[in-house]
């Protein structure tokens, strides 16, 4: 392509459709039409100028609105198939491996599910075509801003002031007319009054108010930009921490991906509304949907270790105490613990009666704590009670040695030899939850189940995100790019005095045609201006017209 | 009186008024034989008046509300619902200060009417907010969205009224099917009211137990005599109608027979209008918007979602982020309302592309216009009722 | 004049084809993270090993610096753990064969209370040092997952090898001759 001279003498570049000095229609299909295409102000959009190599052709397919809006379309579509059936992760069976939760599908949604699993909409936001999809928006958002911002600031920085006859009579405000020797000045006067910036230059002038809001767009597609490589930077390992800590009430654990804190947890309670104390008017909804929890709470007391100790050394220093909640989350050096689940009622300690098996008499009770237990107690009476072996998650006998399969004292088992002033020679036996058992024959006493205490579980997510300041600095330029775009707008109007008087006068806004009329009519009535015709209007009416004729 | 009671009063203050302004605004626009712009205004300026009048009232029940409960109103179906009605109108109350479009209102407010009779069929006693509810996001993030999505309807509107000008509904086209099928769905809305209200009215209950998708028994009870039976039902209540048909585990068959009794109801009384009117509803519509001025309407369209989308990517994208990050712990998780959200997000972002970048404008526009606002509602019905996740609070 | 236009369209060429090429390769890199996301972040061969300090039974402190010098062959451990118990005897044998030729043996168990490691300790007759990690902060450091793990540790301190599951007698031995100082 060549770059096209205008019959004013100005030389522009390839695929200009109007004249950058004054305005002219370059292309056959720009003259023969009635109102002049505005978009870019009549700049060729880069990429459509070149078309030779492989590159330039992949730099015009992403540049291209209708590839632009397809990437959009396909995105939306896909986002939508995937809330057809719930994603995986909010799949709940008991083992997740991916036969499970395969099963989970066709179980639950028969060959509906079966199909969808198959095309591996299970997990699809995580699929590569989507991610792809999302990287293909990612270009065409690069890209087509590139094509467009540079010519388009160019020839808004260029701008003449007096334009050709053609240029005016095609923007789809236009007047033209006598009007008054002052005109001029007082259409100035009243413009500037307006918060319009005018220039002139000889016999026209142009008058110009909220350019910014042209750039609009391209603000907002560079914060979009950002918000992606945002994104992009929190898939890549290290840059979030998302761990799980289930912390029983009492215990200290050091925090996953937190190096030298540590979490106590001192207490774990649920609550829920009662429907009493001030809450009587949520009875009625009380009674139709049974209970509903009103606070979780994990209080917790964090500690951090001096700079220099190392892992496993106890010197811990109390930072803070801090209770839970959801939506109010512990934070600290930039990660926060949130309250996300719980398990209640975990067994802690066991209290047992030493009792003669004959007379039912007691010698005393004894408590054992099942997460730290004692190697012997000590009754008042002279009694001991010696433990030869805990158990906590007993599962049975193997070689006759009791196993235990977890460390959790879900059923415990005790071995325990119990010597009495009567039995000063000891008596072993091994209990657990259901039974007891005598290895040597027939013992004289027992320990009789008293009662236990329990303890809950606080499930607690840590987290630690370093992309949020990334995330939320696109979040904000896209805000303020969208409002400069949308909440502005772009209004120009050029006016000329010709030689015998007369005035034409041409106005444009990028959008609010309405506001920009409401501006002329102030300009107009204030500077006798000529009448002026919306010519799209104009242009509806007569093909309206024309169609209501031709039956 | 309660405060509850006041609140609720000042709702029936608002319907009415709605109701009201409707009809003048219907009449300021057929008045206007002449096609002049005086005659309109006139009614066109009562009608407004009345119809700021419901909106304060409605703004009215939404503060008692809010002080009765001690949460913003926005926590449940009901009162999302209704405050998306509210929005609606007050989208409209500043659209039509800007633009003095009475037709807009002739459109604007039943379906406002249509939205909060919608929203009543819910359980709107004061409910309690569960601990993931209880921030002040709860306000921020949920106002923002429900304002967004007023103006966005506006839009939808304006491209309504359009297109009931502009498509031709004496010749059989893909066009005048789809208006016809809009006036369709909004008669089914009317539906789902009639019939919630005739059985709520009649006192209908029928109790059931049956074997939900995790193999677990559990109890129902329908509201509506039962079209379709859960899975492996068995009736409790003696007397009431058989289901037809069992379904599977996966599907509440008892929002179905909701939805059945819904479209049956919808639809005789669709066939009631057409054999009285012996014209579609659309036609019916004609000669309200005979003097609509197209360009007008086509801006009107296009402003309001360029007041809207900025809204709407504050309040349905960042505002939720923000706090799914305080209560959830990760900013996004694909949970069904938030897909739907960013679907309502990517739908207007290709209009805008479509319009600024392609020169879509008129009758393309007018229809995305309103396909945005069945975008809306599905998110705001659909991934409610139908699709779980962590917003199904209704 | 042709020469300058020519000289602009290569630049045009080369600006396009390198944006375009980072493009893709942050696309790639992308997918490529997403796919191995589920992958745990180890330690690998060749680490320093994390130093840590622990107390034994007997109430001394083991600090893994101490050992420098010497290879540590570190057991993480649980008595509810049934391959543990399998090796355990196999580790005390040749801890007896390898602590004077500079191997040191440390089991570190996971969270248990003094009385089930200490009666585990007597049961198996145990002479290594066994240290407790009571927050399991040092399981964290360590990233453990599964037990047992055996990381063995040269005498340079660093990590020689990462074992999970249970080791016969045969393979402790080879993994002490690895760590033996020279």
């Amino acid at each position: 392509m060549e770059k096209m001279q205008c019959t004013c003498g100005h030389i522009n570049p390839p695929g200009t459709v109007l004249c950058e000095a004054c305005g002219r229609s370059l292309t056959e299909k720009e003259q023969n039409s009635k109102l002049v295409d505005m978009r870019y102000e009549g700049t060729a959009r880069r990429s459509q100028t070149y078309n030779k190599s492989i590159v330039d052709k992949i730099w015009n397919f992403f540049s291209s609105v209708k590839v632009g809006v397809s990437i959009i379309v396909a995105l939306l579509v896909a986002a939508a198939i995937g809330t057809i059936l719930p994603q995986e992760q909010y799949v709940t069976v008991p083992v997740r491996t991916d036969a499970t939760i395969e099963a989970y599908y066709s179980d639950v949604y028969g060959s509906i599910g079966k199909v969808y699993y198959f095309l591996g909409f299970n997990d699809l936001y995580n699929s590569f075509w989507f991610i792809i999809l999302v990287g293909m928006l990612a270009i065409s958002l690069i890209i087509a801003s590139l094509d467009r911002f540079v010519p388009l600031y160019r020839s808004l920085k260029n701008q003449r002031v007096l334009r050709h006859q053609s240029f005016m009579n095609k923007q789809r405000i236009y007047a033209e007319g006598p009007a008054d020797a002052d005109s001029m000045q007082k259409a100035e006067a009243k413009l500037k009054e307006l918060k319009y910036k005018v220039s002139t230059d000889k016999n026209g002038l142009l008058a110009e108010k909220g350019r910014f809001s042209r750039w609009g767009p391209y603000v907002n597609h560079i914060g979009l930009i950002i918000f992606l490589f945002g994104v992009m930077l929190r898939m890549m390992p290290g840059f979030y921490v998302d761990e799980t800590l289930w912390l029983r009430e009492g215990e200290t654990r050091a925090i996953p991906e937190a190096p030298g804190y540590t979490l106590e947890n001192k207490g774990f309670e649920v609550e829920n509304y009662t429907g009493e104390d001030g809450e009587e008017k949520f009875g009625e909804a009380l009674d139709r949907v049974g209970t509903v929890a009103k606070n979780y709470q994990t209080d917790v007391v964090l500690y951090q270790k001096p700079e220099d100790a190392l892992p496993g050394e106890t010197n811990l220093e109390k930072v803070k105490e801090y209770p839970i909640r959801v939506n109010q989350p512990l934070k600290f050096d930039g990660y926060a613990v949130y309250q996300m689940d719980f398990k209640e009622d975990e067994l802690k300690t066991m209290t047992f009666a030493l009792t003669n098996k004959e007379t039912e008499e007691s010698l005393g009770n004894l408590t054992i704590d099942l997460i730290n237990p004692e190697k012997e107690y000590t009754l008042d009476g002279g009694s001991v009670v010696k433990l030869l072996g805990y158990y906590p998650d007993f599962s049975g006998f193997e070689d006759g040695e009791p196993q235990t399969k977890t460390p959790l004292p879900n059923n415990p088992g005790f071995l325990i030899e119990m010597t009495t002033p009567e039995t000063p020679q000891g008596e072993t036996s091994f209990i657990t939850i259901q039974n007891t058992v005598e290895p040597f024959g027939d013992n004289d006493y027992k320990l009789a189940f008293q009662s236990v205490e329990t303890r809950d579980v606080s499930g607690l997510t840590i987290r630690k995100d370093r992309t949020l300041p990334i995330l939320g600095l696109g979040g904000l330029i896209f805000m303020i790019g969208v409002a400069q775009g949308m909440y502005f707008n772009h209004r120009r109007f050029w006016i000329q005095q010709q030689a015998d008087g007369g005035i034409i006068l041409a106005g444009h806004t990028n959008k609010n045609w309405f506001g920009l009329k409401k501006d002329l009519d102030q300009v107009k009535e204030y500077a006798s201006l000529p009448a002026y015709t919306d010519q799209q209007e104009e242009i509806e009416k007569l093909e309206k017209e024309e169609a209501e004729l031709t039956p | 009186m309660s405060l509850t009671d006041i609140s609720s009063n000042l709702l029936y203050v608002a319907f009415i008024s709605y109701l009201i302004a409707t009809f003048v605004f219907g009449g300021a626009v057929k008045g206007n034989k002449a096609g002049t712009f005086k005659s309109e205004k006139r009614w066109g300026t009562i009608a407004f008046a009345i119809t700021v009048f419901g909106f304060l009232a409605n703004l009215g029940y939404f503060f008692t509300r809010w002080g009765a409960t001690g949460h913003a109103p926005l926590s449940n179906m009901f009162e999302f619902t209704t405050a998306f009605g509210m929005t609606l109108v007050g989208g409209f109350i500043v659209i039509y200060a800007l633009y003095k479009t009475p037709v807009i209102g002739m459109i604007v407010l039943p379906v406002a009417l249509l939205i909060i009779a919608f929203a009543s069929m819910f359980p709107s006693e004061v409910s309690p907010l569960i601990p993931a509810l209880q921030s002040n996001w709860l306000a921020i993030h949920v106002s923002t969205v429900v304002i967004a999505e007023g103006i966005l309807a506006i839009s939808a509107a304006a491209g309504l009224v359009f297109l009931l000008k502009e498509v031709d509904m004496t010749k059989k086209s893909k066009q005048r099917f789809w208006l016809e099928a809009i006036m369709y769905s909004l008669v089914l809305v009317i539906g789902f009211v009639v019939a919630s209200t005739y059985f709520t009215a009649t006192g209908y209950e029928a109790e059931f137990t049956y074997v939900d998708k995790e193999g677990v028994d559990a109890a129902i009870t329908y509201k509506m005599p039962p079209i379709f039976g859960m899975n492996e039902y068995t009736q409790m209540t003696e007397g009431t109608l058989t289901p037809f048909v069992e379904t599977p585990a996966v599907v509440n068959a008892s929002k179905l027979t909701t939805v059945a009794w819904s479209l049956i109801f919808g639809t005789i009384l669709y066939w009631i209008i057409r054999l009285i009117a012996r014209k579609r509803i659309a036609a019916l519509l004609k000669p309200f918007v005979k003097n609509v001025n197209l360009q007008l309407m086509d801006e009107i369209g296009y402003r309001a979602i360029i007041i809207g989308f900025p809204v709407f990517t504050l309040g349905a994208l960042i505002f939720a982020m923000i706090w799914a990050q305080i209560a959830w712990s990760r900013f996004w998780g694909w949970d069904p309302k938030e897909v739907w959200a960013l679907v309502t997000w990517l739908f207007y972002a290709a209009y805008l592309h479509l319009r600024l970048g392609k020169g879509w404008q008129g009758k393309k526009s007018a229809w995305l216009g309103v396909a945005g606002f069945a975008i809306i509602m599905f998110n705001l019905v659909a991934v409610n009722l139908i699709i779980a996740g962590l917003h199904s609070y209704a | 004049m042709n020469g300058k236009k020519n000289k602009k369209k290569t630049n045009r060429l080369i600006m396009r084809s390198v944006i375009l090429l980072l493009l893709i390769a942050a696309i790639g890199y992308t997918i490529y993270n997403s796919a191995t996301a589920d992958d745990v972040s180890l330690l690998e061969v060749g680490d320093d090993a994390p130093n840590f300090s622990l107390t034994d039974l007997d109430g001394n402190q083991h600090k893994l610096s101490d050992y420098r010098g010497q290879g540590v062959f570190l057991n993480f451990w649980g008595t509810w753990c049934e391959p543990c118990k399998e090796e355990m005897p196999a580790m005390d044998s040749q801890y007896g064969e390898y602590k004077d030729q500079g191997v040191q043996v440390l089991a570190v168990n996971i969270a248990q209370s003094d009385f089930e490691v200490q009666s585990f300790s007597d049961q198996f007759k145990l002479s290594f040092p066994i240290v407790i990690d009571k927050t399991k902060d040092v399981m964290t450091a360590y990233n453990i997952r599964p037990l047992p793990t055996t990381v063995l540790v040269n005498p340079e301190g660093k990590i020689e090898r990462v074992v999970t599951g249970e080791m016969t007698e045969q393979d402790i031995k080879g993994y002490m001759e690895e760590i033996k100082p020279e």
